[in-house]
């Protein structure tokens, strides 16, 4: 193993076993927050497939994460399937739709790629608000049924807790591996990796559908948590909350997204005990990053490293 | 001799204006074949049509007696035939090795390998590659920030690296200094005799297209106006009324 591969390793361990002890502490309101970022954290580095290594914006991610949560939702309850059903199943429905609009989506590049996934993604959000006999339409799908182990907030929090890095564990390889070199060259450019024999259209259809399927991995676990789905988790506002998450945190790093989602998730929290004026300090969050960090934390953690290194 | 690529009548018009007019070129094994022509003649765009960059408008193009007219570039590249470009095409922020190994892993059909790391992989050949063409010691450089020739360079490995039997160059030592042009030339003379590999190249200065090519073709408006051995070019009087008046012409 590479050395940089092994301090990732033992990093994360160490993150790991840190949430672990996330409980002890006996704070209920500490646990539920935690469970809440490490679900977004989650969604964000599913973004970052498509952002970061392949470089398409999509501005349409929050249909995948509606979509598995919204599946999960109405097989755990109005089919009353076993969860060990329901989540593979709503995971599997998440990659396929993905597959589906992707396959239009990547014929496209850049602002019309964008533009395509908006409107899929306001077509998804349209589609469970005028479906209520399914989805409950605007009052949104409630009373999920979850099973006993995870009806309780330790045991849902651990659940979260494993599914996360089991999920965020596959993601990294999946970025690591042949596969995410190969889309990082078609990120840096297109033409030049068909030219060394990448089918390019079929490299990024790919990002596209792991991308989806693990935002409905997110999705499904958020619609668990709240023991319900609403219809503005399919909105674009949340689409464009999860991308300046990632960005916030880098996207030039496979754990910048997870980080920015922290922050992100733990100010929106901390500031709607306020305010009720989120939407405007998120404005001023994305222009500072557009400003002043391009390449997120991470970025300015780096260039700061770099600095201070060649000072020393 | 067996002819490796060829092109029938090709023509390609941009919005009315004919780029390429009905050229019908080939390459034999082996040969060092010259493209040569004034600036916009069409040479790029003779490259864009043969590599499936452009399609098109009439006319075939067929690659060791396969017709590959419309085929998508990455399927042509798995062919064996491999090109760079006149404006550098690399992946800037990917270090020198990752552009390399990149290639290699395309090669070896393991672009959708999504569980299998990539760091490990090709790491000798892409060291070799790189060896090759005397990048070794920027291997770990962010490619972006290499100098100019170096980039061309790296291009001319990124294109070796998809083993292929035919490269097209377009201008493999444009913008490089006197100096890095007679290594970048030798270099290419030794790794297409070695590989025995067929060339097409354009290339804008006249002495190393005299001194490397088996054949001279030259393009005028899209059209070809000779093609034949070095020293009958300058005897063409097609050639010699273009060429009239062109300070760094051939005649
Ligand atoms: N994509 C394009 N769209 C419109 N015109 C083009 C395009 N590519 C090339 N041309 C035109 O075709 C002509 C030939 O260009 P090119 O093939 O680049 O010439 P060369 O490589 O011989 O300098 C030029 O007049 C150029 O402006
Ligand atoms: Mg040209």
């Amino acid at each position: 193993m590479q050395t940089g591969y092994k301090t990732t390793f033992w990093i994360s361990c160490a993150i790991v076993l840190l949430l672990l002890l996330v409980p002890t502490l006996g704070s209920k309101y500490l646990i539920d927050l935690t469970t809440e970022i490490l679900i977004y954290a989650l969604f964000a580095l599913s973004l970052n497939v498509l952002i970061g290594y392949s470089g398409n914006i999509s501005f349409g991610h929050a249909a995948y994460f509606a979509i598995g949560g919204y599946s999960c939702a109405i097989l755990l309850t109005t089919y009353e399937l076993p969860l060990i059903i329901s989540m593979p199943a709503a995971i599997i429905l998440s990659g396929l739709a993905a597959a589906f609009v992707g396959y239009f989506c990547v014929k496209l590049t850049d602002i019309y790629f964008a533009m395509l996934t908006l409107a899929f993604g306001m077509l998804v959000w349209a589609v469970a608000f005028k479906w209520r006999a399914v989805t409950g339409g605007d009052d949104g799908f409630v009373g999920v049924n979850v099973p006993a182990f995870i009806d309780n907030r330790y045991g849902f929090f651990y659940f979260t807790l494993f599914v996360v890095t089991v999920s965020a564990a596959l993601l990294w390889l999946i970025c690591h591996s042949a596969f995410g070199r190969t889309l990082v060259a078609v990120r840096e450019n297109r033409v030049r990796a068909g030219f060394v024999g990448v089918n390019t259209t079929r490299l990024r259809h790919t990002a596209f559908v792991v991308a989806g399927t693990f935002a409905g991995i997110a999705g499904s676990l958020f619609a668990m948590y709240n023991r319900g789905v609403y219809v503005e988790s399919a909105f674009w506002t949340e689409s464009g909350q999860v991308l300046i998450m990632a960005l916030l945190g880098g996207l030039y790093s496979f754990f910048g997204p997870a980080l920015g989602a922290a922050v992100l998730y733990t100010l929106q929290v901390g500031i709607n005990q306020y305010t009720e004026y989120w939407p405007v300090v998120l404005g001023i969050i994305l222009l500072i990053i557009l400003m002043f960090l391009p390449d997120g934390i991470i970025g300015l953690a780096q260039k700061l490293r770099s600095q201070f290194s060649r000072k020393a | 001799m067996e002819t490796v690529l060829q092109t029938d009548q090709a023509t390609k018009a941009f919005e009315g204006f004919v780029a390429i007019n009905n050229v019908s070129i080939d390459l034999k094994k082996g040969e060092k074949h010259a493209i040569i022509g004034p600036n916009g003649a069409g040479k790029t765009t003779l490259f864009n049509l043969i590599t499936g960059h452009l399609s098109l408008d009439s006319g075939s193009v067929s690659f060791e007696g396969k017709d590959i007219t419309g085929t998508a570039p990455h399927r042509i590249v798995k062919l064996g035939l491999a090109r760079s470009f006149q404006r550098i095409n690399i992946y800037p922020r990917m270090t020198v090795f990752e552009n390399v190994q990149v290639a290699l892993i395309a090669r070896d059909g393991r672009s959708f390998h999504l569980f299998t790391l990539g760091h490990s992989l090709n790491r000798e050949e892409s060291a070799e590659l790189l060896e090759l063409v005397g990048l070794s010691d920027e291997a770990e450089e962010m490619a972006g920030e290499l100098a100019y020739g170096k980039q061309k360079q790296l291009e001319l490995a990124i294109s070796l690296a998809s083993n292929p039997r035919v490269l097209l160059l377009d201008e493999p030592t444009a913008g490089m200094s006197p100096a890095e042009t007679v290594e970048a030339i030798k270099l290419i003379e030794e790794i297409t005799e070695a590989r025995g590999l067929a060339l097409l190249f354009t290339e804008h200065d006249m002495g190393v297209v005299f001194g490397i090519s088996d054949r001279i073709s030259v393009l005028h408006h899209g059209e070809l106006i000779f093609s034949g051995p070095p020293d009958h070019v300058r005897e063409d009087p097609e050639v010699r009324r273009v060429y009239l008046g062109q300070s760094h012409g051939a005649a």
